[in-house]
């Protein structure tokens, strides 16, 4: 059985997400072929074809895939993916925008969001936010799949010698068209890559008070998040929420400041190793799945934290 | 213009669910339910486009059984215009809803489709993009700021790294996010009003679908707990624990 497995990346580097993609689709067949699809991404193609466990990369470099817009990328994902016994790509807003539309042509349904890969043909994923467990057996000759990327560990980016093989079927919709985007620039890691994050919620108070979680982050190698009650209140952007409508992190280290721990917070974070909670309400909800908890006013414990690091 | 606006029944966000004891579902008897969040945002972006004198027709459809019409009265008492609802027996896998969608968007002619990007009870989020591969439509997902400008829709969507803008030929299909708009509570006046607008009902065999089964739900269990640690009474200590006993530092 071969896994055709879809390369998330921005045309010059390849996405972490892809190697836990990777480790999943291993555990699903034994032969793992990676698609690029995107415009100037020779970069992204070298990477890819030394990803350990990858025999065959596939590459569509063409001004059609530059942004990887859902209706180019479904119709070239459906001609290439129909010799394949599955279809797996990262459960990123890349691969939830087009996997569905390439389930869908294929006329088979798409399994989301897996957690664990139970045999080649049944997986579990979570359902109701994370309260509850399914495992769903797929009946489709074709399995359609998003992987969680926390779930599963990284595919070593060392090893592979795959071959190359380029692809010219150029699918150009022209009914959709990228227009502009803005995409917060840091040296710090990505969220869903870190392996620590350092969060605040509506304790922060403010914009600015998140400088004090960023001083932390810089020493431990961390990537900086939030609660959306902290992104309602308008603290920080959007793509910093963590939960279950944000992004989910599992690192190896989570520290919660100032986050009373909504479950909606609990569904983006609880698989982290070890979580660290600092809140000045002890009943906080945070505290009843913190390894650590610490009962303090954070502006007299994050300064002190940071000195001590 | 006509939007479509597609909602779904689920359980209430506020009620926690719990696992049946013999792990074959959840335990949904005599539990809350309500209109997905998500498809909630869809139905006031569609009306607030009516009151902006954008659209001129809101339709709203729901598939399932017969209770779920409970959930298109609310989107009518919210400000749509006409209800459909598909009768099921259950509630049909995400591909089937998609099929007896596109048959409603072929019957109806909608110039947009607004739906929720997933629904809170199967989180499968592929609803919306499979009807708009089904119907051969450009897609919006994840959106967070929707405008229709003559032929097209611009629609900002909440991508992993920030925010993507795409340009849609209508017709088009947007799936909305949570901070497109904050949905208004229906006035007394609307939901009795409501009850007197048109819902008639269709089946599969009417639309000429048949529904398939694709996967097949093994068993539903709890997710692991996470027993609560200990609590540490200074930042000492607490750096003292991260290095020495968790050893994460």
């Amino acid at each position: 059985m071969t896994i055709l497995v879809i390369a998330e990346h921005d045309n010059s580097t390849l996405k972490g997400a892809t190697l836990n993609t990777v480790t999943a689709a291993s555990q699903m067949g034994d032969e793992i072929h990676l698609l690029v699809a995107g415009y100037n991404c020779a970069s992204v193609t070298e990477a890819a074809a030394s990803v350990a466990g990858v025999s065959k990369v596939l590459v569509a470099d063409n001004a059609a895939y530059e942004h990887q817009l859902a209706e180019n990328m479904g119709k070239l994902v459906t001609e290439l993916g129909k010799g394949y016994s599955h279809i797996v790509a990262p459960a990123t807003t890349t691969g939830k925008n087009f996997m569905p539309r390439v389930a869908a042509l294929l006329d088979v349904a798409q399994i989301s969001d897996i957690i664990t890969v139970e045999s080649e043909n049944s997986f579990q994923r979570p359902i109701y936010a994370g309260n509850a467990i399914a495992t769903v057996e797929s009946l489709d000759a074709i399995k359609v799949i998003t992987v969680r990327g926390t779930a599963f560990e990284p595919a070593s980016v060392e090893g592979g010698s795959a071959s190359v093989e380029s692809i010219s079927n150029i699918h150009n919709d022209e009914t959709s068209s990228f227009i502009s985007a803005e995409i917060a620039e840091s040296d710090r890691p990505e969220l869903t890559a870190a392996k620590v994050v350092i969060s605040g919620g509506r304790g922060m108070g403010n914009g600015e008070n998140f400088a004090m979680l960023e001083n932390i982050a810089d020493k431990l190698g961390a990537a900086v998040g939030a609660s959306r009650a902290a992104v309602d209140a308008g603290f920080v952007p959007n793509d910093m929420q963590v939960g279950q409508t944000g992004k989910i992190v599992a690192p190896e280290l989570y520290i919660a400041v100032g986050i009373s721990g909504a479950i909606q917070h609990l569904a983006g974070m609880k698989d982290s190793k070890v979580i660290v909670a600092i809140n000045k309400d002890e009943e906080a909800p945070i505290f009843s799945v913190a390894d650590y908890g610490l009962v303090a006013d954070l502006f007299d414990a994050v300064p002190e934290l940071e000195q001590k690091l | 213009m006509k939007i479509l606006v597609t909602v779904k029944r689920v359980i209430d966000y506020n009620v926690k669910v719990r696992v049946k004891s013999d792990n074959t579902n959840v335990d949904l008897a005599n539990v809350k339910m309500a209109l997905n969040p998500f498809c909630e945002i869809a139905v006031e972006e569609a009306v607030r486009l009516k009151e902006a004198g954008t659209a001129s027709e809101v339709v709203v459809v729901s598939v399932g059984p017969k209770a779920c019409q409970e959930q298109i009265r609310t989107a009518l008492a919210l400000g749509a215009d006409r209800g459909i609802q598909i009768e099921t027996e259950d509630m049909p896998e995400s591909l089937n809803v998609a099929k007896l969608l596109a048959k409603v968007v072929a019957e109806e002619q909608p110039d947009l489709v607004i739906m929720g990007k997933q629904a809170i009870d199967s989180d499968n989020n592929q609803t919306g993009q499979m009807l708009a591969a089904l119907t051969d439509m450009p897609q919006g997902t994840f959106a967070y700021k929707v405008n229709v400008e003559g032929e097209k829709a611009v629609v900002t969507c909440e991508v992993d790294g920030g925010l993507q803008t795409v340009a849609l030929k209508l017709p088009a299909i947007v799936t909305t996010d949570l901070r497109l708009n904050e949905p208004r509570y229906a006035a007394l006046p609307n939901i009795m009003k409501a009850k007197r607008k048109p819902l008639p009902v269709k089946t599969p065999e009417e639309l000429g679908v048949e529904l398939k089964e694709h996967t097949k739900l093994l068993k539903v269990t709890p997710p692991a707990e996470r027993s609560g640690g200990i609590k540490v009474f200074s930042v000492d200590e607490l750096v003292e624990k991260l290095k020495n006993e968790a050893k994460v530092l």
